[in-house]
């Protein structure tokens, strides 16, 4: 590397173009949003800057409160789900032969290729109460009930007199589905990472000390994956926070997340001040978490580094 | 125990044990079914409900679907931003990579961080703060500005969410760079920009072509910043599918969605392709 002074007009020719898109098109408009949220709407479109904080106390009233818990449950949960799914997965994928590797990542890589508006319609029509999977829980029930009566208890209708549909769309279980259906393989990917390039040894001495397969998994791979967890826990959590398409067609205005009011504000409700509040209230979320991500990650490097 | 029996039941071999297996293989099913599924009732013949009962085999919405102007209309803008937005954010992508990689300034982890911003913050954020941005710098374009000038404002963001991605990619490549060869090209006589023409550029082709292919279908696939940036005649083919959804659920949606399916398909197969047959002969 050598330093910018060295050769000054070749780093400025390699510096400035983007540095100066940066600094237009998404620093200013940042800015923007930032001063609009200390503004007050004049008439249609017109926002004068008054330097209110108004915008901000509205943050804080009843309905914007259960809104941020609403979302911040749903993505966590979510996430915790994506994990657990996540992990066997990525355990799977980390221990595969070497020619299998490649294969096994690509088969949950690919669906991440897709467009997310589409992945999001396939599950709208998979969710609905006359759907495939209201189906599968159909064909599911039919064999419960029909092996319970087999037993010779099939009078009492353990599984309900009839099958059910269960509503999916407009309830918070369709949209947690549907997060956890697109985020997933965000998760496998940094697990699979930090389980790819763990040192086997300490989990060959665990066994070979006489642990269980359980204790070595609870006690040494599981702490030693951590960083590859937390990683995954904050880039899946901090999209499913913030999203909007999943829970405006899943949640059918009856589910709604922060991204879901941020849009009104601008689309219907044109409100810009108080949508750019939100928004800049989104940003600061995402801001402290990827600060306390990192901050951990620096931690955990020193913690290895002390080890040796 | 079953383990025992099969003998070298290693420390590390999660993977032939069959509950894993079975996750991993239940997690793909989840993965892909609700895909199979909208591919399948694309050839759906039923008007209403498409996605419910099936009701034999037909290729008719596909005609339906190229027979869409409107639908038409909105793949050919999306293809041009993708096409246009991918060029420019390649180039941005590329001066990023090489100054990060080349040069010591002052505040670097600033600019650094500066640059992955957009990688990480909230799509809805940046859709609005665009949105709020073209509306209130008079950077209108002009209603009626010939084909792919009207679509600028979303080319304009299009370029500010994917070269950072592009960046990311194209300074993974150059880490494998070998500096002696920059030196040797000077110390035979090469000046700076034959240095870069003709060593590093050569260099980084396999992650020029890597970015812009992440660049392209980042563009194609983008909805929500897509949402917040285009008007209404400049209509994206996500914008469209969407307004189509939330109208009524068709297998025409099906079809279209089909055809871009296989298109995104197409271009991550090449992508592989491409960085397979480079690699090994480096």
């Amino acid at each position: 590397m050598e330093s910018y002074r060295r050769n000054f007009r070749a780093f400025l020719a390699f510096f400035t173009p983007s540095f100066a898109w940066l600094g237009l098109f998404f620093f200013v408009p940042l800015g923007i949003i930032w001063l609009y949220s200390f503004g007050e709407t004049e008439g249609l479109t017109k926002i004068r800057l008054t330097w209110t904080l108004e915008n901000y106390k509205r943050l804080l009233e009843p309905e914007i409160i259960s809104l941020f818990w609403r979302s911040v449950w749903l993505s966590v949960i979510s996430t915790a789900i994506c994990i657990v799914i996540s992990y066997p997965i990525a355990m799977v994928i980390a221990t595969a032969k070497a020619k299998w590797k490649p294969w096994l990542l690509l088969v949950i890589i690919l669906p991440f290729w897709t467009n997310l508006l589409i992945r999001t319609y396939a599950l709208l029509n998979i969710l609905g109460t006359r759907g495939r999977l209201n189906d599968l829980l159909h064909w599911l029930w039919s064999a419960g009930d029909r092996a319970l009566s087999m037993i010779g208890l099939g009078d009492y209708h353990l599984l309900g007199e009839r099958f059910v549909p269960v509503k999916f769309l407009g309830e918070p279980a369709g949209v947690m589905i549907g997060l956890v259906y697109v985020y997933l393989p965000f998760a496998v990917l940094p697990i699979y990472a930090s389980l790819e390039r763990l040192d086997r040894s300490y989990l060959e001495a665990s066994l070979d000390l006489g642990a269980s397969q359980w204790r070595t998994f609870r006690q040494i791979l599981l702490p030693l994956s951590s960083g590859g967890i937390n990683t995954a826990m904050v880039i899946t959590f901090i999209p499913m926070l913030g999203s909007f398409l999943i829970p405006d067609l899943l949640g059918r205005g009856q589910v709604d997340m922060i991204a879901n009011v941020i849009e009104r504000q601008f689309k219907s409700g044109n409100d810009w001040p108080f949508g750019s509040a939100l928004s800049l209230f989104l940003l600061y979320i995402t801001f402290i978490l990827l600060a306390l991500q990192s901050f951990h990650a620096m931690r955990q490097r020193k913690r290895e580094e002390a080890r040796g | 125990m079953a383990r025992e029996r099969r003998a070298p039941a290693g420390p590390f071999d999660y993977s032939r044990k069959l509950s894993l297996r079975l996750v991993f293989i239940i997690g793909a099913i989840f993965l892909y079914a609700p895909i199979v599924v909208l591919v399948i009732f694309s050839f759906n013949d039923s008007r209403r409900g498409g996605n419910v009962i099936w009701k034999g085999f037909t290729t008719k919405y596909y005609e339906k679907a190229f027979n869409n102007d409107a639908l038409v209309e909105a793949f050919i803008n999306s293809l041009a931003i993708a096409f246009i937005s991918t060029l420019i954010a390649v180039i941005l992508g590329a001066l990023t990579a090489v100054v990060l990689w080349r040069f010591r300034f002052p505040l670097k982890p600033v600019f650094e961080g500066m640059v992955s911003l957009p990688i990480v913050i909230p799509e809805i954020c940046m859709g609005v703060s665009l949105a709020v941005f073209f509306s209130s710098f008079g950077l209108y374009v002009p209603r009626d500005m010939p084909f792919p000038l009207n679509l600028t404002n979303i080319i304009i963001a299009h370029i500010t969410f994917s070269f950072p991605f592009a960046a990311m990619v194209i300074r993974t490549r150059l880490n494998s760079f070998n500096r002696e060869m920059e030196e040797a090209a000077k110390d035979l006589g090469a000046t700076e920009f034959q240095v870069f023409r003709d060593i590093l550029l050569p260099h980084m082709k396999p992650g020029l072509v890597a970015g812009a292919l992440l660049a392209f279908t980042l563009s194609l696939d983008d909805f929500v910043i897509t949402f917040f940036t285009s008007g209404p005649n400049t209509v994206t083919f996500p914008i469209k599918v969407y307004s189509m959804v939330r109208f009524s659920v068709t297998p025409e949606i099906n079809a279209a969605s089909t055809i871009l399916i296989l298109i995104t398909l197409l271009v991550t197969f090449l992508a592989m392709r491409f960085q397979s047959f480079e690699e090994p002969r480096q």
